[in-house]
């Protein structure tokens, strides 16, 4: 071929790319998550497996189907819809699955609301308002709300049907106190290093407080995270449980700066949530400054759920709630072009080296 | 080490070809020389076909105040006028030379006092050599040198920066002739009466910024400062705010902060039209990109065609799929090699096909910030893109859009390979500013 014949591409600059894509993002974060979904396995066994497993089949056949059915490019590659079953299966108990083939399977319909009514109906990839595996677990918490708080007894599972069931360390201190908690747990040392590592009972990925964090880390590391969003969630957590947190035994009244942050930050979806659900891209603002209100506002309301709603856990509402506020965060963080800020006068001997 | 916020760190990929000294190209048998190589009106043509001209001997004269003359590059005679392609896409009024080979230059007189020459001699001379800056942006540079008597500029900044990747034309320069480099840098500064010079060099080229120290030595009010490696840090708003502190508000020029920034290539054309009364008909030309069988940094007469340059270095590698007229990151592509180098060409690359993305596989922002992270004027060019995209093109106005000046960082970054820049093109052409 001469020269002259040569067909060259035209577009518009920049005509270099870096090489990270949303699908590199999107199954970069489902990798960070397995350590946690090994964890969960291991202590609630196959019901665990089955239950996430059905999730993710369900999310991608979901959003493939509904793309299909509208004659839309199918997308599922991008893994958005992988990682979606992936969280929507780990924020579950590992009860959940039943054998019975004439039950409605609570993971399929969970998965349905996920990806068809939260993602796909809202425009897609990018055009969700909430995040579409909590919403999918609020649909289920709220429509079924026995079967989503019956928890397994975690190493307990297995694939007995009469699995020994028990009450997650936030359900005991909610209905029984810290003293009940102790007892439960034996010292506190015990009951830190227990949730550290996640044998307790709890949804199947968010017990393991050393495997999520070694996630996290990854993520930050890997900078598809900031630490906008989740250092400032747990820390108004930790700040707000420590100074509301305390509980007098006899009377119930709060006793100041007497709370226990640690276990705070240790137990239920915390860090689930902190890292890899409130960190979501296109659910929370995009502005920095506005991702640390998004984080504290986070944390504000899961600590306001744990210590005197009626729910022993508020991780997942926190977060669905502060998705309605991510645009007007956005707004009201007041952003300054370059060049629009008064500098300096002079600098007549130029920058230090 | 100074300078910007926000910013990106794209391979530079200048290994290819910054140890290559630059090399003369023989004049190619034909030039096609556009009248207009510069912003502003198009030069006035005064030759017509069948005249003899010599090389450095004037085409066409400069029309009104922002404009500039156009010199022959070779010796030799006319033999076409009229439209003709250019990298741009756009046909323009060109004078088309066929080269006679003898290199008969009209004549240029040594001046060895040039450093005593008033400002207005400095800047007449600069103008009739139809000076522009070279960088890309071709604003005639005796326009620049002229500010209006209620600006007052005391700080001229050398722009060694060099930010986008491959282009090394610069770097060259200022390895091989610093002293030149300078020199030129001292005419600006007594043609601005101006006692405060810098030349900003990304740390990435230590061997040019050692050479511009050397000659910068003997004169103390000279200051070559290392800034660091980021792209766009050769961006005029940009450099300004790492070597002065200064930002240049929206829509201002640098002169209303004080400062005055030239480009590398333009300094030495400035000297030698200052001290020789040499016109701009030659430039340095990084020709580089894997698609290219051998690159090199060339001395390039104005006029050459592309084609002819790709020849000088090897030809294409099969795999080019894109010709570049420019940087990666600010460049245009080019339909055709048969177009002109121009004052304005600072490179010519060819890229392989593998790597590129285009325009019509790019998905839906996902709002990961990138993009807010790395917009060098700290706007959110994700939310414009989708503005441009849904026809919002008041809401990005109010978004200022304006402010944009496409450096492309934030389509770099973007992981949905959103054409952002496209898009922000795009909404500028549909609202007005």
């Amino acid at each position: 071929m001469s020269e002259k014949e040569r067909q060259f591409i035209v577009s518009v600059s920049p005509h270099v790319r870096s090489d990270v894509t949303v699908a590199r993002i999107m199954w970069s974060v489902s990798i960070s998550l397995l350590p946690a979904l090994g964890m969960g396995l291991y202590f609630f066994g196959p019901r665990a497996l089955a239950v996430v497993a059905t999730c993710v089949v369900s999310c991608l056949v979901f959003e493939a189907g509904m793309q299909k059915w509208m004659g839309k490019p199918v997308t599922i590659s991008d893994g958005s819809a992988f990682l979606t079953g992936l969280l929507l299966g780990m924020n579950l108990p590992a009860s959940l699955w039943s054998f019975n083939p004439f039950l409605i399977h609570l993971p399929i319909l969970g998965s349905f609301f996920a990806i068809v009514i939260t993602k796909v109906l809202f425009g897609g990839l990018g055009y969700n308002i909430f995040n579409p595996a909590l919403i999918g677990r609020a649909f289920l918490l709220i429509s079924w709300p026995r079967a989503m708080t019956t928890w397994l007894k975690p190493t307990a599972g297995l694939l007995g049907m009469d699995a020994q069931t028990t009450a997650t360390p936030l359900g005991i201190l909610k209905e029984d106190g810290v003293g009940k908690l102790m007892e439960v747990f034996g010292t506190r040392t015990n009951l830190y290093t227990q949730l550290f590592l996640g044998h307790r009972a709890g949804s199947i990925g968010e017990v393991s407080v050393i495997a999520l964090l070694a996630g996290g880390l990854f993520l930050l590391y890997k900078r598809y995270i900031t630490w906008h969003i989740p250092i400032t969630f747990l820390a108004t957590v930790a700040i707000l449980t420590w100074i509301f947190g305390g509980k007098d035994p006899q009377t119930g009244r709060i006793i100041l700066f007497a709370g226990d942050p640690l276990m705070h930050l240790l137990s239920g979806g915390l860090m689930l949530g902190a890292f890899f659900m409130a960190t979501d891209y296109v659910t929370g603002p995009s502005l920095r400054a506005a991702q640390v209100l998004f984080g504290m506002g986070c944390g504000i309301l899961t600590s306001i759920i744990r210590l005197i709603g009626g729910f022993p856990e508020g991780v997942m509402f926190a977060i669905l709630l502060m998705n309605c506020f991510a645009p007007l965060l956005d707004r009201v963080i007041k952003t300054s072009p370059f060049g629009t800020v008064k500098t300096a006068a002079a600098v007549p001997g130029g920058p230090k080296a | 080490m100074p300078t910007f916020a926000g910013g990106i760190h794209p391979p530079d990929k200048k290994e290819l070809s910054q140890s290559k000294p630059i090399t003369h190209v023989k004049a190619p048998k034909r030039v096609v020389i556009p009248l207009r190589q510069h912003l502003g009106a198009p030069a006035k043509v005064t030759v017509a076909v069948g005249d003899g001209v010599k090389a450095g001997a004037v085409l066409g004269t400069a029309e009104g105040f922002v404009s500039a003359p156009v010199h022959s590059s070779v010796s030799g005679k006319v033999i076409a006028t009229g439209e003709f392609p250019m990298a741009l896409g756009r046909p323009i009024e060109s004078v088309v030379i066929e080269n006679d080979g003898k290199d008969e230059w009209v004549p240029l007189q040594d001046d060895p006092s040039y450093m005593e020459l008033p400002p207005e001699v400095i800047r007449e001379k600069i103008k009739a050599a139809g000076i522009v800056g070279m960088g890309g942006a071709t604003f005639p540079t005796a326009v620049k040198l002229s500010p209006p008597k209620e600006k007052k500029v005391d700080v001229v900044i050398l722009n060694g920066a060099e930010c986008e990747p491959y282009l090394t034309a610069d770097h060259r320069l200022m390895i091989e002739k610093p002293k030149e480099v300078i020199e030129g840098l001292r005419i600006i500064m007594r043609a601005l009466g101006v006692n405060r010079g810098f030349v900003g060099i990304e740390d990435n080229k230590p061997d040019a910024i050692e050479a511009m120290q050397n000659a910068a030595r003997p004169w103390p009010e000279i200051r070559v400062c290392a800034l660091q490696v980021k792209y766009p840090q050769g961006a005029e708003k940009m450099l300004i705010k790492a070597v002065s502190g200064r930002e240049v508000p929206p829509r201002a020029l640098p002169m209303d902060v004080g400062a005055v920034v030239q480009n590398i290539g333009t300094t030495y054309a400035i000297y030698e039209a200052v001290r020789f009364g040499k016109p701009l008909v030659e430039r340095v030309v990084t020709v580089s990109g894997e698609a290219i069988k051998e690159p090199k940094n060339l001395l390039v007469k104005i006029g050459t065609l592309v084609t002819d340059l790709i020849e000088e270095c090897g030809g294409l590698l099969n795999g080019a799929a894109k010709v570049i007229s420019g940087g990666p990151m600010m460049g245009f592509a080019i339909s055709s090699l048969d177009v002109p180098v121009t004052k304005g060409t600072s490179g010519i690359l060819a890229l392989p096909g593998s790597g590129l993305f285009h325009a019509d596989t790019f998905g839906p922002c996902i709002r990961c910030s990138r993009c807010v992270d790395v917009c060098p004027m700290a706007l959110n060019p994700g939310l414009l893109s989708v503005f441009a995209e849904k026809g919002h093109f008041e809401d990005a106005k109010a978004h200022n859009l304006f402010d944009c000046f496409e450096c492309g960082s934030c389509a770099f970054v973007c992981p949905s390979k959103r054409p952002i820049v496209q898009l922000v093109r795009f909404a500028k052409s549909m609202v007005k500013p």
